[in-house]
Order: C-alpha cells, then sequence, then structure tokens
C-alpha cells in the first residue's frame, strides 16, 4: 500500500495545475461561509458580551421633568430589576483650534460611582471625582477625532450657561456602540460627543436638581416588556413621557443589530450559493479527472488491487486536494472576517473584539468540501472499477456518433472539417458539455451578484441623496418654533429657498402592531424632498391620510386605503385615526409623511416647525454655517452632500469590503473552473490533435479545434451566468431587506456585461495556458501512447 | 473440429495449469458486436513456455485476458489448477490476479509517476511472498536504472521494468500480450530472453501471445489461433535460444 499512497503524491505534484484550481475552488467556498458567519458571529458575541458586561438597560423612558422621588416606586413594577434615573441635557460644546460647532448630549453620572444601568467602559483615565463639578468623561469617537486624553480643557454651554470642565476620562457605552446625533445616519465624531458628569452638578446647570428627565430600566428574566412599558407609561405621562420603549428602539442598538442581522443573513446565502456552485463544480471536475485515470485504474485491478483499494486510492487524492483547499479558505476567511469587523470597529465602538472560530465552522467547512468533491470521485471511480480491467485497457471504442439534426443543417455544410469535429464532440458529450456549460455559467453569476452589490448600493445611495433628499442643508430646532422664525433664515446669507417641516413623535398602530416612528409634517408639494412613488407621483402629498415607506407599510401590514391609528407622544397625546394614502418607494430608513396643516389639525395645535430644509448657493456655505450654529434656537445643521459622502464611505467600506470578496472569489472560480475544463479537454483530444496533426493539418486548424470547442462552451455559459446570476442576486436582496436599507433589485446591461467579460477573460487566459502546452504536444509520444 | 497435434510423449505426465474448454466471447465495441472467441478449447502445462500465434482479430488477446482473469467468458469453461475462473465472481478474481499472474502487456502500462523500482512495488505490496523489487529489477538487467522514471527509460527499459514488475511477485504464470511489439528487434529480443530466462530460472509458465511467428521458435509449444479457435498446436522438439532469432 505504500506505493499506492506515494502515487497519490506524484499524481498531485504531476496534476498540480488541476489540484491548486481545484484547491481554489474549494477554497473560495471554505471562505465565503467562514468569512461571513465567523464575521457575524464575532460582532453579535462582542455585542452580547458588551451588554452583559456594562449592564445595557432593556427599556428607556424619556419625561420633560420628573421628580427624583417617583423613582423608587417603579421598581415596584412587577418584571422590573433595576431603575436608573439620569439627567440628560443638550450641550454645544467649544474646543480651542476647532472652529466648527460642536454638538453633544450630556448624561448625569450617579455622583463619583458608575450607574447600576449602562455602565461606562474607561479606556483612559477615571470617573469625575465625587465633589467635582468639573469633570468630564468624553465618549472615546470624538475624543479620538480630537485627540483628547485626560486633563484637556473643554467648554460647555448647557441650557445657555457656560460650564468650564476638564477630561477626567474617555468611555464607551453600551447605549452609544454607534453613535450619531439625532437624526442622523452617520456618524460624525468631530462634531458630536456624548458626555457624563456628576449628577449633581449637571442637574445644577440644566436646572433639575431633584428631577431627573431619562431614566434607564433593566428587565427580571421572564419578564413580561410590554407591561412593564405600559406602566411605565402611565406612570410617566403626566411628566411628559413621550412613551417608553424597548432597547430595540434605541438607534445605536437598532442600528448596529440590523447590521448584524444583515451581516447574519449574507452569512447564510452567500456561502450557500458559493458552496452549492463549488459542490457542483468540484463533482464535475473531480469527475473527470478520475475518468482521465481510467487505465491507470485498470492496471491497478489487473495487478490484484481490489475495488475497495482503489477507491481509496482515489479518495485520499481527493482529500488531499480538498483538505489544502480548505485550510487555505478557512485561513483566508478567519483573515477576512478579522479584517471585516475591524472595519466595523470603526463605525461600531466596542471596547474589545470577541474573536473565535467555531469548531463546528470547521467542520461543516470541510465536510461540504469533502462530500461534494467525494461525490464527485467516487462517482467516476465506481465507473471505472465496474468496468472488466481488460476492457478498461482496450483503448475506448469510437463514439458513437449519430448523423443527427446538426448533420442536415446548413451549418454543418458551411463549416469546414475542424470545426466540424467541435460540433460533433459537443453533440456527442452532451451531458458533459452541459455540465461544463453549467458550471462556468454559475461561476459567471457568482462574478454578477459581486457586481450587483457594488452597484445595487451605489444605486440606492444616488436614489436616495440625488432624487429624493434635493436640499442642500438640513436645519432641526431644539424646540417646536413659529414659522416665522423659520422664515427669517429666508434671509440668511446664500440661502435660495427655505422649506419648513414640523416632526411629531408618534406611535403608528395597525391592528397588534404598532410602530414609532417621527410624523414628518411638510408642504403640500415638497420641493426640497420629494417623495418618489407611483401614487404620490410629483403631484405633492394627499390632503388627508398619511405617506408611509413601503416597507413601513408592510412592516404594519397596510396597503392605501387601510385606516391607521396615530399615538401622538407629545403635546396633548391625543390618539387619531385617520388612513394610509399612499407608500413612497424609499430605499433607505423609513418615514411617514402628512401635509403640515393635516399633522397640525390631528395634533390640535397651531402651525409651529421644527426644521426647516434649504437650498444654499455655495459661494456662501461657510459664512451661512456661521450663522446658522449661532442662533440658540438651531438644535443641529446637517449638509446633506456631506452626510452623502459618510454613507458612502461607510458602505464602501462593509457592504463593498464583502462584494469585492465576492468578486475576487468568483473571477477566481470563473477562472479555475474554465482552466480545468480547457485541461481536461486537452488531455481527452490529445490523441486526436496528434493525428490531425499527422495528417497534414497546420498547428492553428488543429489549435482551433480544441480552442473552438472551449470558446463555444464558455458563449454558451454566458445566458447560464445571466439567468443564474440574476436569481442568486433575487435571492440576495431578499435577504438583506432590512429596516435601514433596502437594496434596489437592479440588474442593468452593464451587470450582464461584467458578467461575460468574467468568462471570456477567464476562458482566454485558460485557453492562452493550454495553447502553450499545444505547442509543447509531441506528436510521435501522444500516438503511441496508449489510450 | 480443430487440427490439433498430439502432444509429445510424457506429456501426460504434465501437470495441467489452464484448462479451457467451449470458451466464447461475445463483445459490443460501439455498435458493432463482436464475436472475439468462438468456442476454444486449451490446455497449458506448468513450467511450460507457450506462444500464442495469431493475426490480428484472431481472439488472442481475449484468450489471454480471459485466463489472467482480466476479463469473463461469455459460455465455457475456465479452470485454474482447480479454480474456477468462468463463473469467478469479481472478488475471486482480483485475489486470482494478486496471488497468481503476472502481466505484460504491449505498452507496458507503467505507471508515469512512479520510478522502476516503485512500479515494481507497487505490486510486491499487496503481493503474498513476493522477491525484493530489487531483485527482481536485476533479474531483467535494470539494477542501474532501479531510480528512473518511465519517461527516463528507452521502451525496451520500460518493458524490462513491466517484466520485472510481473514477475517480483513470483507468480506461478506469466502472460505476455505482444510484449515486444511497441520494440525494436534487438530490443525484442532482449525481452524475450529475459521472459525465457525467467521461465527457466524459475519455472514460472509463461504465455507469450505475437503475431510474429518466428518468435513460436523459442516456445515448447505454438498454439495457432484464427477467428476466434484454436487452429492448431504445433510442439517445438527443441525450443531455441532467443538470441537466435531474427526478424
Amino acid at each position: 500500500m505504500r506505493t499506492l499512497h506515494l502515487k497519490v503524491l506524484r499524481d498531485l505534484a504531476r496534476l498540480r495545475g488541476q489540484a491548486a484550481a481545484i484547491a481554489l475552488v474549494i477554497a473560495s467556498g471554505v471562505l465565503t461561509l467562514v468569512f461571513s458567519v465567523m464575521g457575524h458571529d464575532a460582532l453579535s458575541l462582542t455585542q452580547e458580551r458588551f451588554y452583559a458586561e456594562r449592564h445595557f438597560a432593556d427599556v428607556f423612558a424619556e419625561v420633560n421633568r420628573a421628580p427624583r422621588r417617583i423613582a423608587d416606586p417603579l421598581r415596584e413594577i412587577p418584571g422590573v430589576a433595576e431603575v436608573e434615573p439620569r439627567v440628560r441635557a443638550p450641550a454645544r460644546l467649544e474646543l480651542d483650534g476647532f472652529d466648527d460647532p460642536i454638538r453633544g448630549q450630556v448624561l448625569s453620572l450617579p455622583d463619583g460611582r458608575q450607574p447600576a444601568l449602562n455602565q461606562l467602559h474607561l479606556r483612559e483615565g477615571r470617573l469625575p471625582e465625587r465633589a467635582r463639578s468639573d469633570e468630564v468623561v468624553v465618549s472615546d469617537g470624538f475624543a479620538e477625532a480630537h485627540g483628547l486624553v485626560a486633563g484637556d480643557a473643554l467648554r460647555l454651554i448647557i441650557g445657555g450657561r457656560l460650564v468650564e470642565v476638564r477630561v477626567s476620562g474617555i468611555a464607551l457605552s453600551p447605549e452609544f456602540i454607534y453613535q450619531v446625533s439625532p437624526g442622523h445616519l452617520m456618524p460624525d465624531y468631530e462634531r458630536y460627543a456624548i458626555l457624563w458628569m456628576n449628577e449633581s452638578a449637571l442637574a445644577a446647570a440644566y436646572g433639575m436638581e431633584g428631577a431627573f428627565n431619562s431614566l434607564s430600566v433593566s428587565l427580571q428574566r421572564d419578564a413580561d416588556r410590554e407591561a412593564v412599558i405600559d406602566a411605565l407609561d402611565a406612570a410617566l405621562a403626566r411628566y411628559g413621557g413621550t412613551g417608553a420603549h424597548g432597547r430595540d428602539e434605541l438607534f445605536s442598538h437598532e442600528f448596529v443589530t440590523l447590521e448584524i442581522q444583515q451581516l447574519g443573513m449574507m452569512a447564510v446565502v452567500v456561502p450557500a450559493i458559493f458552496l452549492l456552485v463549488s459542490a457542483f463544480l468540484l463533482h464535475v471536475v473531480m469527475g473527470r479527472i478520475i475518468r482521465g485515470q481510467r487505465d491507470q485504474i485498470a492496471i491497478l485491478k489487473a495487478f490484484g488491487y481490489g475495488n475497495l483499494a482503489i477507491a481509496w486510492h482515489y479518495v485520499l487524492l481527493t482529500a488531499l486536494i480538498v483538505l489544502a483547499g480548505s485550510i487555505a479558505g478557512i485561513a483566508l476567511g478567519a483573515w477576512t472576517a478579522f479584517a471585516l469587523v475591524d472595519l466595523y470597529m470603526e463605525y461600531f465602538r466596542f471596547p474589545e473584539l470577541s474573536f473565535r472560530l467555531q469548531g463546528w465552522l470547521v467542520l461543516l467547512a470541510l465536510g461540504v468540501a469533502m462530500v461534494a468533491a467525494l461525490l464527485g470521485t467516487l462517482q467516476a471511480v465506481w465507473q471505472a472499477v465496474r468496468m472488466q480491467p481488460a476492457e478498461a485497457m482496450r483503448p475506448p471504442a469510437p463514439e458513437r456518433f449519430g448523423r443527427g439534426w446538426l448533420e442536415g443543417s446548413a451549418l454543418m455544410r458551411g463549416l469546414g472539417q475542424s470545426s466540424r469535429i467541435i460540433l460533433r464532440n459537443l453533440a456527442r458529450h452532451r451531458l458533459k458539455s452541459l455540465a461544463s456549460v453549467i458550471g462556468i455559467g454559475l461561476s459567471g453569476g457568482l462574478l454578477l451578484i459581486g457586481a450587483y452589490q457594488l452597484q445595487a448600493v451605489s444605486h440606492m445611495i444616488d436614489q436616495q441623496y440625488r432624487m429624493t433628499l434635493q436640499m442642500d442643508v438640513d436645519v432641526a430646532f431644539t424646540d417646536p418654533v413659529p414659522p416665522r422664525v423659520a422664515g427669517e433664515l429666508r434671509h440668511e446669507p446664500g440661502v435660495l429657498a427655505v422649506e419648513t417641516w414640523r416632526s411629531a413623535p408618534v406611535r403608528l398602530h395597525a391592528g397588534a402592531r404598532s410602530e414609532r416612528i417621527g410624523l414628518l409634517g411638510m408642504d403640500p408639494e415638497p420641493r426640497l424632498r420629494r417623495l418618489p412613488s407611483a401614487q404620490v407621483g410629483e403631484t405633492g402629498l394627499p390632503t388627508a391620510g398619511v405617506v408611509l415607506t413601503d416597507y413601513l407599510a408592510d412592516q404594519l401590514g397596510l396597503e392605501a386605503g387601510d385606516a391607521l391609528e396615530i399615538e401622538f407622544l407629545e403635546g396633548r397625546r391625543r390618539t387619531v385615526t385617520t388612513q394610509l394614502a399612499g407608500v413612497v418607494d424609499e430605499p433607505m430608513g423609513t418615514g411617514a409623511y402628512i401635509r403640515r396643516d393635516a399633522l397640525h389639525r390631528l395634533k390640535g395645535e397651531g402651525p409651529a416647525v421644527t426644521g426647516t430644509w434649504l437650498l444654499v448657493d455655495s459661494e456662501y456655505e461657510e459664512a451661512l454655517y456661521d450663522s446658522l450654529f449661532d442662533r440658540p434656537e438651531v438644535a443641529s445643521v446637517e449638509r446633506v452632500r456631506e452626510a452623502e459622502a459618510n454613507v458612502r464611505e461607510y458602505m464602501e467600506e462593509t457592504v463593498l469590503v464583502f462584494a469585492a470578496v465576492f468578486v475576487l472569489l468568483a473571477g477566481s472560480i470563473a477562472f479555475a473552473v474554465t482552466y480545468n475544463n480547457a485541461r481536461i479537454a486537452y488531455a481527452e483530444r490529445e490523441r486526436e490533435l496528434a493525428t490531425l496533426e499527422v495528417l497534414g493539418y497546420s498547428r492553428a486548424q488543429v489549435s482551433w479545434v480544441l480552442l473552438g470547442e472551449i470558446a463555444l462552451v464558455s458563449l454558451a455559459a454566458i445566458p447560464v451566468a445571466w439567468a443564474s446570476g440574476t436569481g442568486f442576486a433575487w435571492l440576495l436582496n431578499q435577504a438583506l431587506t432590512l429596516e435601514f436599507v433596502r437594496l434596489p433589485f437592479v440588474i442593468t446591461p452593464q451587470l450582464y456585461g461584467f458578467a461575460a467579460l468574467g468568462i471570456i477573460m477567464a476562458s482566454t487566459l485558460s485557453g492562452l495556458l493550454i495553447l502553450r502546452r499545444l505547442r509543447g504536444l509531441d506528436r510521435v509520444q501522444a500516438l503511441k501512447a496508449a489510450e | 473440429m480443430n487440427a490439433i497435434v498430439a502432444p509429445a510423449a510424457g506429456s501426460g505426465r504434465r501437470e495441467v495449469i489452464f484448462h479451457a474448454s467451449g470458451v466464447t466471447r461475445v463483445y459490443r465495441m460501439g455498435e458493432v458486436t463482436i464475436q472475439a472467441l468462438r468456442g476454444v478449447d486449451l490446455e497449458v502445462y506448468a513450467g511450460e513456455l507457450v506462444v500464442m500465434l495469431g493475426a490480428s482479430g484472431s481472439g488472442k488477446s481475449t484468450l489471454l485476458n480471459i485466463m489472467g482473469g482480466l476479463d469473463t467468458a461469455t459460455a465455457g469453461e475456465v479452470r485454474y489448477r482447480d479454480q474456477d475462473l468462468a463463473q469467478a465472481s469479481e472478488r475471486v478474481l482480483t485475489t486470482f490476479r494478486r496471488d497468481h499472474v503476472g502481466f505484460v502487456f504491449q505498452f507496458y502500462n507503467l505507471i508515469a509517476s512512479l520510478t522502476a523500482r516503485e512500479n515494481v512495488a507497487i505490486v510486491t505490496d499487496i503481493a503474498r511472498d513476493p522477491m525484493p523489487p530489487e531483485e527482481a529489477l536485476a533479474l531483467v538487467g535494470l539494477e542501474d536504472r532501479m531510480d528512473h522514471f518511465p519517461s527516463q527509460l528507452s521502451g525496451g527499459e520500460q518493458q524490462r521494468v513491466a517484466i520485472a514488475r510481473a514477475i517480483a511477485k513470483q507468480p506461478a504464470v506469466l502472460l505476455c500480450d505482444e510484449p515486444t511489439g511497441a520494440l525494436d528487434s534487438q530490443t525484442g529480443i532482449r525481452v524475450l530472453e529475459v521472459l525465457a530466462h525467467i521461465n527457466e530460472r524459475l519455472n514460472t509458465t509463461v504465455a507469450i501471445i505475437t503475431h510474429n511467428a518466428v518468435i513460436g521458435e523459442m516456445a515448447d509449444r505454438v498454439i495457432h489461433l484464427r477467428d476466434g479457435r484454436v487452429d492448431s498446436i504445433v510442439e517445438n522438439p527443441q525450443r531455441a535460444d532467443p538470441a537466435t532469432l531474427r526478424w
């Protein structure tokens, strides 16, 4: 048996090109699996551990002002484990050497110690000392953006009062893993900060002595969360509660969790597609390699090797290739997963990354690759050993070529001999040709989904920022203001157009389903913020009823015309019934829209606005920003182009890393498959090609027999690539439809072109490699060798 | 029905190693049905060197393959000593080939990825009582080329490796299918000398099939095949030394 093992190693060396190509296919399939599963696992594990370690609260509630004494009785609500009242204050910051205005929120800490819930993870320094009112802990993203260290000075403006403080520490909080200012999608660490200071100091500065305006609650195991929320709402309503909510409505948690979910979906769909394709290719390619060893199998049988021993020999050969591919795939997968998660770390502020390679994943990756390859191997070995050795050693009988429909056709008559050989070969080996076409087509399909992701993301951002959001600047006010205040902005430098909006926190109810959202009251025909929809069209908002993002309408189970209940979470806290007037197709975020006058009517209040959109002459931009930031009623100013750039950067760094990895892998697979296909076609035809040469055919004519076949198969594979790629893209699209981002299902001609080009390039490269081999063809040797 | 020349006096005492009677073999090649053997009756004796002569298509290779357990008869009786080969299972045939038969093929059929020594070792690995591969290679005069790969050996050398591979397990029977078919006459004679040497030295029964009538002169008996039948069997009173053969 030893010598047979030696043969395994020697065969591997001899088949190294093909073996490497197969290992590449395996490595690619395994890599996607390990990459996505590990990336997903690392993020969710990191989140889970951080939450547990830092006692992340389960329920949050905001009020205008509630006396501290009412907090303790809230602990008696059944299901409540811990209650942490605190003060939350909006603030402006000033930092020497940084001219742009900085916004932030300051949260209170029990004097000199960690709170019971949402504890800080100190990256540097310490908490403010017990008796000090001039120390703050700052969020690490902000500190990093400005190079702050413990001891640095800051000026805070809280409730109109200037407070001079020093940084005592830099920290992370489970509440702010994803740190964005309200209403924004992407973090801006330079201009937005989270700070923590002693409660006595913050309460004094913000006029909240003996009171709180924010509440965190943790639940007992098995608690009824909804019942707790209802009880809290009842207790806090008279203090201006805007409705308690679970952590799932906290933006940071929601965003991180959805990103993890998205990774989770990708981790199922993409590796499944890749592994299925790899499995198919392995099956086909290993089968063909083994069939090429038919004579060797016959010799081994002639010597008295049993079928099992022969099968084991080839199993070993396959297993070694699979093992090499899998190990490479696991190592590269882990490495890319690490790189991906590292990228996320720029956006998600976690203290440390929990990263692990789970045993089941390794086994799954190895198992899938092994089973796929062995199926192909054993099927071919079984066919070979079933033959009488004498029969296997005889040159195969001339294959049966019939005069099918192809023969009579004008096509066939018009072709030269060598082209006829190609067509007859393909027609004769219909199954084998079909397998090659499907194999190459599937690899082209993989190329298509990789490119699809790239394009869909870009398309989605275009749609959002170029079609929907037409304003240059989005200004939000701290509190509702009379429309005339917004009107004043028209006189600011460089302002070309102003459109005002009113946002009101509401809970939408449809049957048992409900969703918390900001209801946006707009002009009847908003020009600076379009509503892309067939129903709404360009004509603007309907006079009555609300318009929802189609995804939100689906979540609530509503269709246009259905009744809908709006519970206002501020002011008189009315609950009114209206109808869903229409839906808009928005790829990013969710929204609820209504005419501003209708909103006022439903809410039972006079005209008021909470923000404006501006169209700005870019020449005056800087002067405008300075002026806007000086207005006390302005809470935030968002430059839309900047936001777009941030979103693009985020997408490029996360989704596109995925996509780029896939395009690279799909390209490798496409090459590996076409190369193997060409290599095997060469081996199968070597004798025939030598014969043609001896008969006086030129090298070019002989090459055409081989290359023409490769070219035809590749061309036939292109429609398969288009069909399978479209299918894969649809699957991926379904899997990635989540609350923040819904990739549009747009397959453009460019994508088809990309997939086709990929296949053609892979085939050309393979063809060139085979041509080199063909040049080295030893006619005499090839003819003398027994088949 | 077949013109069988009676064996020489005293042959009755000889041990019959192969017995075939009424052997037929039909197979399909592509779209044609080929009747390769049409009722062969034959006996091969222990320790003799027989040459089976016949034109292309006479059925000689098919007969050899059936004797060696590489193929099975469509009908008829085939026995190796007391063992029935006609009804044997795949498993039994595998064991039979492993334990009793050595093959030499026209195109050597060496495994390209293994050296001469390893090509022999692949058989000795599974044999019951093999000689060391080195000894087998020395027997065929290749002690100096043991670590060469097939591609580094001449045709004659490759065939001698194939012979070494066949004899290394010390088989009772050596079956050679056109062993000189791919070689020039001088190299061919060198190979035949090796076969004769093995036959004499190890007392191995050797059956050589060829279409080259000259080779018949070195045999104890020459069996002529024609159209799938034994046409005649000629016993040589005196075996010729392969070195004296010319073609």
